[in-house]
């Protein structure tokens, strides 16, 4: 069915308007492939014997570790992220608004830090394994102590509490608006309540699920610090490995191209086992009228939706804010949080505005076209984001230097001026690896809004003489505000939190609060790190704030 | 076409002035807070201002592609080996300084001038305050009566990839990986974490001995890194172990001038500066590691530990079987 709106509409839409849509979705695809290009002929350069070496030793255990994780995390932080989103839109409790929102704090939390924080926190010296043996009657470590967290269960329990809410957020984008019309029609048709989770919401979100989910995969893949707290060998930890202690770029990228193939490969099997399956809502939609619930029951439901919250959210938080605190009363604040801050909001913004505007380029031009090719660009502008960040960053490093080294060349050639490194001096190229690592964030949210809009709305914005573009501002992006500014969310948060591309393609005198907590980190002071770690999480709270409020509008 | 002209030679107008100034330029895998004091002081007496970048991972590579537009000076590094990778990435060039030569000990530079060490840190043992001994061998690290007892970071550390080298310049390939597998079957946990893990852990019960580095020991002990680790460092007694046919393993930070080095004359003033007696305490000191230079004291909580006895393989020697120290730790599933 949707096979035949798309011709109709490549068909009543001007050759022109097209072809503009078409080549700036080529373009963002190309610029977004290009530093895993550059990293294919690093990788082509060859590397005796990697294969044979990872074969006979690490490979299994590395790609059996890997897939654990990512089947624990898959399972944990989507069933998390989807019955938190049915809790707080199908019920209404007291403290559900807050419960909302609050529900997306764990997303400030980036995975080092959480690990960090639990190690500490259920250290067999820490507060917890001392209070345990001291309401046992032991007298000391040696004699009880609980099972270590660092292990791969342990790995897969944390990320799944910071990463849920990436489940959370698609999916309660879509039972919020898609939802609500059907369930109505069902319940109307007679099905009882308890059923409409399984039988209308669950599989009318699968698309959102998918998103969520692959997203916090995505995630956890591509984590090396809460793997280097915990212990946990994954894939990643071998490029790592390759590349830093045997100084194999070339083997590094091998592994890496490895894994993003198994990553395209998960990918492509999760769309074509619904690529029958057309999701357009029919009519505008409305919020589902949630069933209440008030005293003893509608606590219990507050105190359980609470729970994510305050493991992932509240005791690292909590943690973070005393080892601040300590650390102010001992030293004060650094002035050189302020210059911080801005270098971290404006990098970051800077960001998550490109992202945004190549995410909907590729989403947008995807739904004009009937072509092969607009499929193809926009599954190849999504790639960065299955690369570990290092991975990403070595490869826009390799695009970028070369490119500044010929606009320096030129320029003291024809005006015998040096420009140095413009786009790596600017931080240029450090906006660009941002953009890359995270595109398929936006693309992602706004395809699955996108989704969403009607076909006839199209059709009819056209025939009252719009443009493509003019139809995207007057009809698409308004309808598709919630799923874009959640996927902007994503993408500040995430810039925020990112390290290894940060480090990597800095200018010179360059700090964010991640780097600086890294910095601070490598030097071992970890109580004045802290405060840094609690600016992220401060950060990374405002757009949560931001985001509940457009939600609610919406 | 004319506009983007304009604002092109305004943006390379605008970069040219960003970097016209007599700056030293330092590119450093090494947290740059530590070296802020020798910073501020060089810029004081000489009037050159030193910018900095810390990077983690990627120094080389992208040091190697910024290629002549780069504007780095000064390439600094922890571990021997990363220094080598510098040297053979090629972009690194040779220091003709006598100054250098005369402060720097032969085995803690590069043959050819291309690197020199600025401090040394050991790979010591740490101990539990009651267990009964005083000496170690590192070849005692497999022996079964520490079945359960031994506390590590990841084997593919740099810090005991180096180690592991070490043992393959004295013992050979086939009796390091005896050894290492020994060593496996000796973990309390997972190889993971940092060295002052092993410290904490050894209060917390898990283990009885760990490998880590010497500095730690000053950083956690000296309170700079807050009270909790004040107590771990009071947890432990730190001995310096020996191979059974040689001294104590020791690793470098160090710093090399990078091969397209704008500013070279003032990087190698700074370098020179960085070794004399005055800088050489406090560089030391701010990490709590061992001065390069003879006669320059170490901090009281590193004198502490007795006397070094630094072993006699060389940081080239040992740099060149590093690779096969990290195929070992693969092969024994040292980190699994």
């Amino acid at each position: 069915m949707s096979a035949l709106a798309e011709t109709s509409l490549s068909e009543a839409i001007p050759r022109r308007a097209w072809t503009g849509w078409h080549v700036a979705a080529g373009l963002t695809a190309f610029l977004a492939l290009l530093p895993v290009l550059t990293l294919t002929a690093e990788a082509t350069r060859g590397s005796a014997g990697l294969w044979s070496h990872l074969a006979g030793t690490v490979l299994l255990s590395a790609l059996a570790d890997t897939m654990t994780l990512l089947i624990g995390v898959g399972l944990i932080a989507g069933c998390l992220g989807v019955s938190l989103a049915w809790l707080v839109t199908a019920y209404d409790f007291p403290g559900r608004r807050l419960l909302e929102w609050s529900l997306l704090l764990p997303l400030a939390v980036p995975t080092y830090i959480v690990a960090y924080a639990y190690l500490d926190i259920l250290h067999p010296i820490g507060a917890v394994q001392g209070a345990i043996r001291w309401s046992l009657g032991y007298a000391g470590p040696r004699d009880f102590r609980l099972p270590d967290v660092r292990s791969l269960t342990g790995c897969v329990l944390l990320l799944s509490l910071v990463l849920y809410p990436y489940v959370y957020l698609t999916t309660r984008a879509m039972f919020l608006t898609q939802s609500a019309n059907l369930c109505d029609a069902a319940r109307t048709l007679g099905m009882p309540r308890r059923q409409l989770f399984r039988r209308v919401a669950l599989p009318l979100a699968r698309p959102a699920i998918a998103v969520g989910v692959s997203l916090a995969l995505m995630e956890a893949l591509n984590d090396v610090g809460a793997s280097e707290f915990l212990g946990v060998r994954t894939l990643t930890v071998s490029i790592y490995t390759t590349w830093i202690t045997r100084s194999d770029l070339a083997g590094a990228a091998q592994i890496a191209l490895l894994l993003l193939v198994i990553v395209v490969a998960l990918v492509s099997f999760e769309r074509w086992a619904r690529h029958r399956q057309g999701y357009a809502a029919g009519a505008r939609s409305r919020p589902m009228a949630p069933v209440e619930y008030r005293g003893f029951r509608g606590a219990g439901l507050l105190v359980l939706g609470s729970l994510p919250v305050c493991l992932g959210f509240a005791v690292p938080a909590g943690y973070l804010a005393v080892e601040a605190f300590k650390r102010w009363q001992f030293a004060g604040l650094s002035p050189r949080l302020v210059d911080e801050a801005l270098n971290t909001i404006l990098y970051a913004g800077g960001a998550t505005v490109l992202t945004l505007v190549a995410g909907v380029t590729a989403a947008f031009a995807l739904r004009l076209s009937s072509g092969r090719l607009s499929p193809l660009f926009y599954r190849l502008s999504t790639i960065g984001y299955a690369m570990p960040g290092t991975v990403v960053a070595i490869g826009v490093l390799l695009v970028v230097a070369p490119f500044d080294r010929f606009i320096d060349g030129t320029a003291k050639q024809w005006f015998g001026v040096s420009t140095g490194l413009l786009f790596i001096g600017s931080g240029a190229a450090l906006v660009y690896a941002y953009a890359v690592r995270f595109l398929a964030i936006t693309a992602g949210s706004a395809d699955a809004g996108l989704a969403r809009v009607p076909r006839s709305l199209d059709d009819a914005a056209r025939t009252l003489g719009c443009t493509a573009g003019g139809a995207l501002r007057a009809v698409h992006l308004p309808l598709t505000r919630t799923s874009l500014s959640a996927g902007a969310l994503l993408v500040f948060v995430d810039c925020v939190k990112e390290l290894p591309a940060t480090l990597l393609l800095r200018p010179l005198n360059f700090e964010t609060f991640a780097t600086h907590l890294y910095g601070e980190a490598a030097r071992g002071t970890y109580e004045e790190a802290s405060i840094a770690a609690l600016a992220i999480v401060a950060v990374g709270i405002l757009p949560v704030v931001v985001l509940s409020r457009i939600g609610r509008g919406a | 076409m004319r506009q983007m002209l304009l604002g092109l030679t305004a943006l390379a107008t605008f970069a040219a002035v960003g970097q016209a100034a007599a700056d030293v330029n330092i590119y450093t895998t090494r947290e740059p807070g530590l070296i802020q004091p020798l910073i501020d002081s060089f810029t004081k007496t000489t009037g050159v201002t030193v910018n900095t970048v810390f990077l983690k991972d990627g120094l080389a590579e992208r040091v190697a592609t910024e290629g002549e537009s780069s504007p780095a000076d000064i390439l600094m590094a922890v571990d021997a080996g990363n220094l080598v990778d510098l040297v053979e990435k090629g972009v690194t060039q040779p220091i003709d300084s006598q100054v250098l030569k005369d402060a720097v000990p032969a085995q803690l530079r590069d043959e050819n001038d291309h690197w020199f060490g600025l401090s040394y840190r050991a790979r010591v043992i740490y101990a539990a305050k009651d267990l009964d001994i005083s000496t170690f061998n590192y070849e005692d690290l497999s022996d079964p009566k520490w079945k359960g007892k031994v506390c590590i970071r990841s084997g593919q550390h740099p810090y005991n990839t180096a180690l592991f080298a070490s043992h393959i310049v004295h013992h050979g390939a086939e009796a390091t990986e005896t050894w290492l597998a020994g060593l496996k079957a000796n973990l309390a946990r997972k190889a993971a974490g940092g060295d002052r893990d092993g410290a904490r852990d050894i209060l917390g019960g898990i283990c009885d001995v760990a490998v880590a580095n010497s500095y730690y020991v000053g950083l956690m002990r000296s309170g700079k890194g807050g009270e909790e680790q004040v107590k771990w460092g009071e947890a432990i007694k730190v001995i310096l172990p020996t191979f059974r046919d040689g001294g104590t393993q020791v690793n470098i930070s160090g710093a090399a001038v990078a091969k397209h080095a704008p500013n070279k004359d003032d990087a190698v003033k700074f370098l020179e500066y960085l070794v004399s007696d005055e800088a050489q305490e406090i560089y030391a000191k701010a990490n709590y590691e061992y001065p390069v230079k003879a006669g320059v004291a170490a901090d009281p909580i590193v004198a502490s530990f007795g006397e070094l006895i630094v072993d006699k393989a060389s940081l080239s020697e040992i740099v060149k079987h590093r690779k096969t120290a990290s195929e070992l730790v693969d092969k024994v599933g040292f980190d699994s």
